[in-house]
C-alpha cells in the first residue's frame, strides 16, 4: 500500500450526476477499463493523479532504505539479490509516472510536488534500516503489504494503472519471497541473527501495519475512490487479511509478533490484533518520523546534484538537431 | 583441461583471476553506491543495473580463483575474507564516485578497457576463462555503449558539463596507465595463450577513447605519470573503507550464514 490518504471529493449519487458522469459511472460498474483519451470527471483525474504520484514516489524513496545496505550486503548473491530489487523499484517508479503522464501531468511538476512536501510518499520509507534482518523485514512486511493493496489494483478502473499493477505485482511477490528467505537465515541462524530477525519485526510491525491507512471509521477518502474502483477494499479489510497471512509465517519462523492482544478469533474467522499508535503515523505524515528529512533531503540532492547533467543532455540533443537540419538545409 | 592445468603457473592463474574479480567487485560496489541518489530515474535504473552485472562477473572470477587456488575458498570467502592487500583491482576502480561525470568517465575509461579484455579473454585457451568472458563481454559491450553514449553527450553538452568532463578525465587520466602495465604473472598467462599481455589492449583502447573523446569535444591529456600499486595490492586509503562497508557482516559475525 503505497499512496495513503489519497484526497477526493464527496460522492454523488446517480440522480445528482450528469449524463455524462453517470454514463461514466455505469462503465466502471460494468467492469469496463477507462483509457487515457476517454472522457472522465475531472475529480477521477486529479484522484488518480494523486493516488498514482503518490505511489511512484514510493517506489523511488524506497530505494533509499533498501539501498543503505547494498554496500553490507553479507554476501555476493544477496548483494546482486538486493541490487535487482531496487532497480525494480526505480522500474516502478517509472512505470507509474508514465501512468501518470497519460493523465496530463508531467514527471518533473510530480518531482517537484514530492521536493517541495505537497506530495506523500508512503509513511513506511520515513523508518530506518538498522540491521540486515531489517532488509528480510522490508521484503517480507512492507513488500507484503503493499502487495495486498495491488493485487486488487490490477483490477482497478484506469487501464494505464490496472496494467501497471499487472506487472508490478508479479515482481513484488518475487521481492516478498526474498525477504521471507533472508528471515528464515536469520531465524535459523547464530543467536545475534536471530536477535536481529526479532528486533527487525519488533520494529516494523506496526509501521507495516499502518501502510493500510487510517482505520475505516476515520478514513474521509474512501467512498468516491470505491466507487470509481480507483480503490477496491477497505483499509480495515486489507490490514486484517495482512495480518491473518502474516502471523502463520511469524510463527513459522519462530518469531514473535509485538502485540500481547494478538488472538484467533474463532467468530470472525481472523486475529484480533491491536491497532498501530496513530498518533505516531499522523506525525510520521507531518514529517516528523525519524527519516523523513534524510529522505526527502537524499532525494532533492540528487535532484539538484543532477542539474547539470540533465540540462547537458537537452543542450546535446539540440545541437545534435540543429546540425541534422543544418545538414539537410546543406544538402538540398 | 587437466593437463593444460598441468602446464600453467596455478599461482600466475590465480592472481590474474583475483585482478578480474576485483576490478568488478570494486566498481561494481563503486557503482552501487549511487542506488537512489542518481540525477534521473532512468539512471538509477541503469546504474544498478551495471553494478549488477559487476557483481555477477565477480561471482564468477572469484569463484574460478577459488577452485584454481584449491584451498576450499569460495567467492565470497575471497570478497568479504581478504584485507586490502591481497586485493588485486586497479588504483581507477576505487576512485571515489565524485559527482556524475567523475563516475561516467572513470566508467568510460574502464568499460574500455574491459571491452578489450574480455574479447581478447573468450578466445583463451582455459575454456572456463573464455566460457566466463563470453558471458560477460555481452553485458560489457553495453555498458562501453552506454558510457561513451553519455560522455559524448556530456562533453558536448553545455559549457559546466564540458568543463566537469574535462575535469573528470583529467583527474583519472594518470590511473589509466595501469591498466597497460605487464608483470610476470601477466607473461606467464601470455605465454600459456590463457590471458591476453596487458600491453596489447593499449592500441585498440586508445584508438577507441580518442574516437569518442574527440566526439564528445574532449582533450586527451598528455600527461604520462602512472598511478601503480593495485594490481599488487598496494592500494589508495579509499579501499580499507571501501571493504570496512563491504565486509561488516561478514567480520562482525564470524561463521554465520546469510
Amino acid at each position: 500500500m503505497y499512496a495513503q490518504l489519497v484526497k477526493t471529493e464527496g460522492t454523488k449519487s446517480l440522480e445528482e450526476m450528469t449524463a455524462e458522469e453517470r454514463a461514466f459511472q455505469e462503465r466502471i460498474d460494468r467492469g469496463e477499463k477507462i483509457e487515457p483519451k476517454e472522457w472522465m470527471p475531472e475529480g477521477y483525474r486529479k484522484t488518480l493523479i494523486r493516488q498514482i504520484g503518490q505511489h511512484a514516489h514510493s517506489e523511488i524513496v524506497g530505494q533509499l532504505p533498501e539501498g543503505n545496505w547494498i554496500t553490507r550486503a553479507p554476501t555476493l548473491e544477496r548483494k546482486a539479490i538486493l541490487l535487482a530489487k531496487v532497480q525494480d523499484e526505480a522500474g516502478h517508479g517509472l512505470y507509474l509516472y508514465c501512468a501518470a503522464e497519460t493523465l496530463g501531468v508531467s514527471r518533473d511538476e510530480l518531482m517537484e510536488k514530492l521536493h517541495n512536501g505537497t506530495m506523500k510518499y508512503s509513511s513506511i520509507f520515513n523508518y530506518p534500516t538498522l540491521n540486515w534482518a531489517d532488509i528480510g523485514a522490508v521484503g517480507w512486511l512492507v513488500d507484503g503489504a503493499a502487495i495486498m493493496n495491488q493485487v486488487p489494483l490490477q483490477r482497478t478502473s484506469f487501464g494505464p494503472y490496472s496494467r501497471a499493477m499487472i506487472r508490478i505485482c508479479k515482481e513484488e511477490s518475487f521481492h516478498q519471497r526474498q525477504g521471507y528467505d533472508i528471515m528464515m537465515k536469520m531465524a535459523a541462524g547464530t543467536p545475534e541473527q536471530k536477535a536481529m530477525a526479532q528486533d527487525a519485526l519488533n520494529r516494523f510491525w506496526y509501521p507495516s501495519l499502518m501502510m493500510f491507512g487510517p482505520s475505516d471509521k476515520d478514513s474521509v477518502h474512501s467512498t468516491q475512490s470505491m466507487a470509481w474502483k480507483i480503490k477496491i477494499n477497505t483499509n480495515d479489510e486489507l490490514r486484517q487479511k495482512f495480518v491473518d497471512q502474516t502471523v502463520p509465517q511469524a510463527e513459522y519462523l519462530g518469531l514473535t509478533i509485538p502485540d500481547a492482544n494478538l488472538k484467533w478469533n474463532e467468530e470472525k474467522g481472523g486475529y484480533d490484533f491491536s491497532e498501530p499508535d496513530w498518533s505516531e503515523f499522523f506525525d510520521v505524515i507531518a514529517g516528523n518520523g525519524p527519516c523523513n528529512k534524510e529522505r526527502l533531503g537524499a532525494r532533492v540532492k540528487a535532484w539538484e546534484d543532477g542539474t547539470w547533467f540533465r540540462e547537458a543532455l537537452v543542450a546535446h540533443a539540440e545541437k545534435a538537431q540543429a546540425r541534422r537540419m543544418a545538414s539537410k538545409v546543406a544538402a538540398e | 583441461m587437466a593437463t593444460l592445468d598441468l602446464a600453467v603457473d596455478q599461482a600466475a592463474l590465480f592472481e590474474c583471476l583475483l585482478r578480474l574479480g576485483d576490478n568488478t567487485l570494486v566498481l561494481g560496489h563503486r557503482v552501487s553506491e549511487w542506488c537512489g541518489h542518481s540525477p534521473v530515474l532512468e539512471e538509477d535504473i541503469a546504474l544498478a543495473n551495471t553494478a549488477l552485472d559487476l557483481i555477477g562477473q565477480t561471482q564468477l572470477w572469484l569463484g574460478l580463483a577459488g577452485e584454481v587456488e584449491g584451498k576450499g575458498r569460495t567467492a565470497d570467502n575471497l570478497a568479504y575474507l581478504r584485507d586490502a592487500a591481497a586485493f588485486r583491482n586497479l588504483l581507477l576502480v576505487e576512485r571515489p564516485n565524485g559527482d556524475f561525470g567523475q563516475t561516467l568517465m572513470r566508467q568510460f575509461l574502464f568499460d574500455a578497457w574491459h571491452f578489450e579484455m574480455l574479447t581478447a579473454l573468450t578466445r583463451s585457451a582455459d575454456k572456463r576463462v573464455a566460457e566466463i568472458a563470453a558471458k560477460a563481454l555481452k553485458e560489457v559491450a553495453y555498458h562501453l555503449e552506454r558510457s561513451s553514449d553519455l560522455v559524448i553527450r556530456l562533453g558536448d553538452g553545455t559549457a559546466e558539463s564540458h568543463r566537469r568532463m574535462q575535469r573528470a578525465l583529467d583527474d583519472l587520466w594518470s590511473y589509466t596507465g595501469e591498466m597497460f602495465v605487464t608483470d610476470d604473472a601477466d607473461k606467464a598467462m601470455a605465454e600459456a595463450g590463457i590471458m591476453p599481455d596487458p600491453a596489447s589492449l593499449r592500441g585498440p583502447w586508445e584508438a577507441r577513447i580518442r574516437d569518442v573523446l574527440a566526439e564528445a569535444t574532449l582533450a586527451v591529456p598528455t600527461g604520462t605519470y602512472v598511478h601503480k600499486g593495485g594490481r599488487k595490492g598496494v592500494h589508495t586509503e579509499h579501499l580499507g573503507f571501501i571493504l570496512a562497508d563491504m565486509q561488516f557482516l561478514q567480520r562482525a559475525y564470524p561463521g554465520a550464514t546469510w
